[in-house]
């Protein structure tokens, strides 16, 4: 199928940040932040027309520094946060920002494709999460269905919890924790459940995945040894409260259920190197996306851990005769556990991959020589899910 | 004489020619010619001879002389007649001289019969004188008949009382005789009872019996009859007795119920008392089998406790069968069920107890003492089983044994099992120890050698115990399930198959040991393990199946047919060897990559690289890595083939970093900044990857030397690129990357398949790290030489 094809953009700089326009629900839009030493930096909003195929760009300034992380306000289009490396004579600090982008680009206006270079845009500085006591941001996630009033971040050891006000302008501390330990303990990854009324947050350290409750910043559990090496990302299920997948540098990807934290529920072994990200669907959470730097990206369809029952109740209202009837009944056996495709666009290793957070059916991944590929799910899986 | 001379005169003068006017009367020549024929007769002639012999033709012709109706006057007549005077002449005195000759004849005859008549009158006159005589005897004879006849008479008439007499008290003398034995039964019986010749007494008692019991109406006879039957229960009750004491044996109990039965007692009644004794004595039988296998006292070898179960209780049990059947035969199928029963349940808890014991024998490892014990228990329950087909005594024996062979490829399956595990302990314990003691342990090769020839060895010792079940002696052994199903399900599926599945599964599971636990597994067992497994597939696992084969399946030529594909086929056993050998090696390479990957990332990651010094030195870590990686090459050479490499230019390791550290950095550190191409600026690295080949990293690996090294490089270089990509370097920084790099070119082309993925992988981190680099200013390509030459 022609539109089943994969769209893929470059970037000048090489890239690793990747987010979706959380609030926006309409159009297919994703954030790339670039990883250049000596020129400005850039936050590419890629706006994808899924009805032509065109991808329509536009680019901000970002000239703190090169861009770690990304991520997007879930209330306020306009808002994203970043984690950006500040190099200043021979230290290098990442640090973390709450930024607004022009009120023209917030819906993706159409510029004109000719002089993009010179009316770059530049982003307009809310505020800074300011971690010079907490040391190297690794990560901003904002309270997902909040206001876009609440953000974690990730600062070394500590989890920093804080409260925007006056219209993001200001941030400040409401609490923290910090993980206690031998060695040097350095958060890499967090993620913040969308279930328990958003309280809680899971973070992940070397081997070790910890969830939190916001409210008294406390532990309320902690997977040792997840995987056999670090880990990279994780996800939480968004239909299943219990339920949360992470991934690592032994190459597999595990889905554990949080109530029973010594074994997984499931592992996956696809990849053949570390894998860098792992995204479940915000409405299918059988469909789990992968980037690993083996520089594939891997959809599975984790139907048997999913919140999809086994095979759908079907209404057999509208199916009238028999005949019809029977190998429908078939099609609808529980599929099994299995990779649905893997994506071979990329030639550098994928940090990150994403889905856009208005079509279900549509993913972008970026590696890190720059290249952004917009993938859909294969439409047969499609109308198998959705029929 | 004148009545004589009369007589005998007549006829001649009736015939004489002279005579013939005096006989016209009617009947005088009748009675003449009666006369004349009954001399004819005497003489021999016949009368028609007489008359026609001489005649002419016509016998009637009275011409004729000699003829019957010669009528002289005719005769005469005719003469004259016819004849001339001559031949009247010649007639005349011929006929002359023919009487003449007559008369002379007829005197001789009257002469001679005249003394005839008178030596036949003498004769008559003696026989009248002597039969007087003998009249008169006979005469005297009679009158003395009757005179004996009257004697006779009298003497029967006066003895006749006597006899009578006599007769009558023969008769009273023998009734007397039986009388006596009646009266006398009572104390004979008694007699017989207290000496104890029962056998007697049982035989008096019967024959008294019916007479008794016919005249039981007399009071006498009652009286017997009662005391009779008092003993005779005291009898019964001294046989029952006996009978219950039991402790004479079968034999005399076979014959108390012999006796009993002739006694009349009732038979059911009987079988059951017998069964219930003999049920007593196999009881006891069975409680000493059990307390040989009682919990304290050192139970007797298995052997022993067969033979004792099996003289004991099987014995005893084949002697009650036997007993039984002679005794109780004629209750027909009931008593034939009864004892079938009987059988069964005493034979069940016998198989009980068997079985316990057999159960304690599980853990032994002495297969011949179990068969022999095996045997013994079979073939002592062959003769019952015969004997009690229905009681299903052979079959269940039978079963017993399947089963307990079951177990014991069970147990040897375990066995085996345990002893590949203590291989592998001792390998553990070997690979740990040299460390220790500072000189070379055994080697690896060894080590593999080791492990293969014990296993082997172990399982050669497996097959042997199990094939003691087939061995052509014992009982069982030409049963269909040891024929079939126990050498190609048994032992060549479940053993030894079994065994290599087990032995598979085990080796895998060092791989799926996650990786905390997986470092408690020395890299160096999962090589030697996989290596096993290799040569398991390629080698060990067709020679044991075909000396499995080759010991059971020969054997049974009913089934050489069908196993035959399946030992051409490759068994399912075969796949997993091989798929293990795979994953151990991969694991193995993983682990190995892991180490030094884990070097290479700490030493990026803990390392300052903005404010580092300008590099004079390869770094230690990086002398590390060689080390470690010539290290693993020697530990796989060891076991491993060399395997293939691609073809390599003569003076790689010459190659510099000159080229691309020129051109392609140029290409990426100057990147025109035109948003308009974005393409461009990635172009030259973008052309380079599509024509290099996508590297795999964690890739399956090959069973050979280069291959394994290849993945532990490809692991750690790969690494070591994604954490150069993580930090920010300044200038010495990647100066430093750059001479490291330049360092592990020089050392670990050597080892991998492929140079140019080495090439690949490096310029990869030296690209990056220039990209992570601020300010990037490249090292001299001679001075990196230099340095490296140097370090």
């Amino acid at each position: 199928m022609e539109d089943d094809a994969p769209v893929i953009y470059g970037l000048e700089f090489q890239a690793r940040a990747l987010t979706p326009q959380t609030a926006e629900t309409d159009a297919i839009r994703f954030l790339v932040g670039t990883q250049s030493l000596k020129y400005d930096n850039q936050i590419h909003i890629i706006d994808f027309d899924d009805e032509n195929n065109i991808i329509n760009k536009n680019v901000l300034l970002h000239q703190v520094g090169e861009i770690w992380h990304i991520s997007t306000s879930p209330a306020d289009k306009g808002v994203l946060a970043t984690c950006y490396n500040r190099t200043s004579d021979s230290r290098v600090l990442t640090c973390a920002a709450v930024w607004r982008m022009p009120k023209e680009l917030e819906s993706g206006s159409h510029e004109s494709p000719d002089d993009s270079s010179s009316t770059a845009q530049t982003l307009e500085l809310l505020c800074h999460l300011d971690n010079t006591a907490h040391g190297n941001m690794a990560c901003v996630a904002w309270e997902p269905m909040g206001d876009g009033k609440k953000v974690i971040s990730l600062a070394d050891n500590h989890i920093l919890l804080w409260d925007l006000q006056a219209s993001s302008s200001q941030a400040v501390l409401a609490s923290s924790a910090s993980l206690e330990g031998r060695g040097q303990l350095k958060l890499t990854s967090g993620r913040w459940s969308p279930h328990h009324n958003c309280t809680q947050v899971a973070t992940a350290n070397d081997t070790t995945l910890r969830g939190w409750d916001t409210r008294s910043m406390s532990q309320i559990y902690c997977i040792e040894n997840a995987h056999g090496q670090l880990v990279r990302d994780l996800d939480f299920n968004p239909n299943k409260q219990y339920y949360l997948a992470s991934c690592g540098d032994d190459c597999k990807v595990k889905f554990w259920d949080t109530r029973n934290v010594t074994e997984p529920v499931k592992t996956l072994e696809e990849h053949s190197h570390w894998v860098w990200n792992v995204r479940y669907n915000h409405s299918h959470d059988q469909l789990v996306l992968t980037g690993s730097s083996d520089s594939r990206v891997i959809l599975s369809n984790m139907v048997s851990i999913s919140s999809e029952p086994f095979g759908h109740l079907v209404d057999d209202d509208d199916v009238s005769d028999q005949e019809d009837h029977q190998p429908e009944e078939k099609s609808k056996e529980p599929l099994q556990d299995n990779v649905i495709a893997t994506y071979e666009e990329h030639e550098d290793s994928v940090y990150a991959v994403e889905w856009s957070s208005a079509d279900p059916w549509l993913f972008a991944s970026l590696s890190y020589d720059g290249r952004l590929v917009i993938n859909r799910v294969p439409r047969a899986l499609k109308y198998h899910i959705l029929l | 004489w004148a009545a004589v001379g009369a007589m005998a005169a007549g006829p001649v003068h009736g015939s004489g020619p002279g005579d013939s006017p005096e006989g016209p009367e009617a009947e005088a020549p009748e009675r003449r010619r009666k006369a004349h024929g009954m001399l004819k007769l005497y003489y021999g002639l016949s009368e028609g001879e007489a008359a026609g012999r001489p005649a002419g033709p016509d016998p009637l012709d009275p011409t004729d002389l000699n003829g019957a109706h010669f009528d002289p006057e005719v005769y005469l007549d005719k003469l004259r007649r016819e004849c001339p005077l001559a031949q009247l002449m010649d007639s005349e005195t011929d006929m002359v001289r023919q009487i003449r000759a007559l008369d002379s004849d007829m005197q001789t005859l009257v002469y001679e019969n005249y003394n005839k008549f008178i030596s036949a009158t003498d004769t008559i006159r003696k026989m009248k004188n002597d039969f007087r005589k003998m009249e008169d005897e006979m005469d005297r004879l009679a009158t003395n008949m009757a005179v004996i006849t009257d004697f006779s008479a009298r003497i029967s008439a006066t003895l006749q009382d006597r006899h009578e007499r006599i007769t009558k008290l023969a008769g009273v003398h023998a009734l007397l005789r039986k009388l006596q034995f009646l009266f006398e039964l009572p104390s004979r019986l008694t007699k017989c009872v207290e000496l104890g010749a029962y056998g007697q007494a049982v035989r008096y008692q019967g024959r008294a019996q019916a007479v008794l019991q016919q005249y039981q109406h007399l009071p006498s006879f009652r009286a017997i009859q009662d005391d009779c039957q008092v003993i005779t229960a005291r009898l019964v009750q001294q046989l029952r007795q006996r009978f219950r004491e039991g402790g004479s044996g079968a034999p005399e109990q076979a014959e108390c119920v012999e006796l009993l039965l002739a006694l009349g007692e009732p038979a059911e009644e009987l079988c059951e008392e017998f069964l219930a004794h003999a049920r007593g004595r196999l009881e006891e039988e069975l409680r000493s089998l059990e307390a040989e296998l009682g919990p304290s006292p050192p139970a007797p070898d298995v052997l022993e406790f067969t033979d004792h179960g099996g003289s004991g209780f099987v014995g005893g049990l084949c002697q009650v069968a036997a007993a039984y059947q002679e005794l109780f035969a004629a209750q027909g199928p009931a008593g034939a069920e009864k004892l079938a029963a009987f059988a069964r349940e005493l034979g069940g808890r016998y198989f009980a107890l068997v079985e316990r014991r057999l159960a304690q024998e599980q853990g032994g490892g002495d297969n011949s003492l179990l068969v022999r014990a095996l045997d013994r228990f079979h073939r002592r329950l062959r003769a019952p089983g015969a004997l009690l087909a229905a009681a299903g005594l052979a079959e269940a024996a039978t079963e017993i044994v399947e089963r307990v062979a079951r177990e014991r490829l069970g147990h040897h399956l375990q066995g085996l099992r345990v002893a590949f595990l203590g291989c592998l302990t001792d390998v553990r314990q070997a690979l740990a120890a040299p460390r220790l003691a500072g000189k070379e342990g055994p080697g690896l090769a060894e080590l593999l050698a080791n492990v293969a020839s014990s296993i082997l060895s172990h399982i050669k010792a497996s097959l042997a115990a199990v094939h003691l079940f087939t061995a052509k002696e014992v009982s069982f052994s030409n049963k269909p399930y040891f024929r079939g199903e126990f050498c190609s399900q048994g032992v060549r599926e479940g053993l030894i198959v079994g065994f290599i599945r087990s032995m598979c599964q085990t080796a895998q599971s060092f791989c799926d040991s996650p990786g905390e636990k997986g470092g408690a597994t020395p890299p160096a067992l999962l090589l030697l393990l996989s290596r096993l497994c290799l040569d398991y597939e390629t080698a060990t696992i067709s020679y044991i199946l075909t000396l499995t084969d080759e010991q059971f399946l020969v054997l049974d030529s009913s089934l050489t047919a069908r196993p035959r594909p399946a030992t051409s086929s490759p068994l399912p056993g075969l796949c997993p060897a091989r798929e293990t050998a795979r994953r151990l090696l991969t694991h193995y390479v993983k682990v190995q990559g892991l180490v030094i990957s884990q070097m290479l990332r700490k030493s990026v990651e803990t390392r300052d690289w903005l404010s580092t010094l300008e590099p004079r030195n390869v770094r230690a870590v990086m002398k590390r890595v060689v080390e470690d990686t010539t290290a693993i090459d020697v530990q796989v050479g060891l076991l491993y083939e060399e395997g293939v490499r691609k073809a390599q230019s003569s003076d790689s390791s010459k190659r510099t970093f000159s080229v691309y550290s020129s051109s392609r950095q140029q290409g990426r550190y100057a990147p025109s900044y035109t948003p308009s191409a974005p393409m461009d600026t990635n172009l030259l690295s973008n052309i380079q990857k599509l024509f290099s080949e996508r590297i795999d990293v964690f890739s399956p690996v090959e069973f050979n030397k280069v291959s394994v090294l290849t993945g532990i490089i490809k692991i750690s270089l790969k690494t070591l690129l994604e954490c150069v990509r993580l930090r920010t370097f300044g200038r010495f920084g990647l100066q430093q990357v750059q001479v490291d790099c330049h360092f592990l070119q020089l050392y670990l082309w050597r080892f991998v398949a492929d140079e140019e993925l080495v090439h690949l992988l490096l310029d990869e981190v030296v690209a990056s790290a220039a990209l992570r680099c601020p300010d990037p200013v490249p090292m001299e390509p001679s001075v990196v030489e230099v340095i490296c030459e140097r370090g």
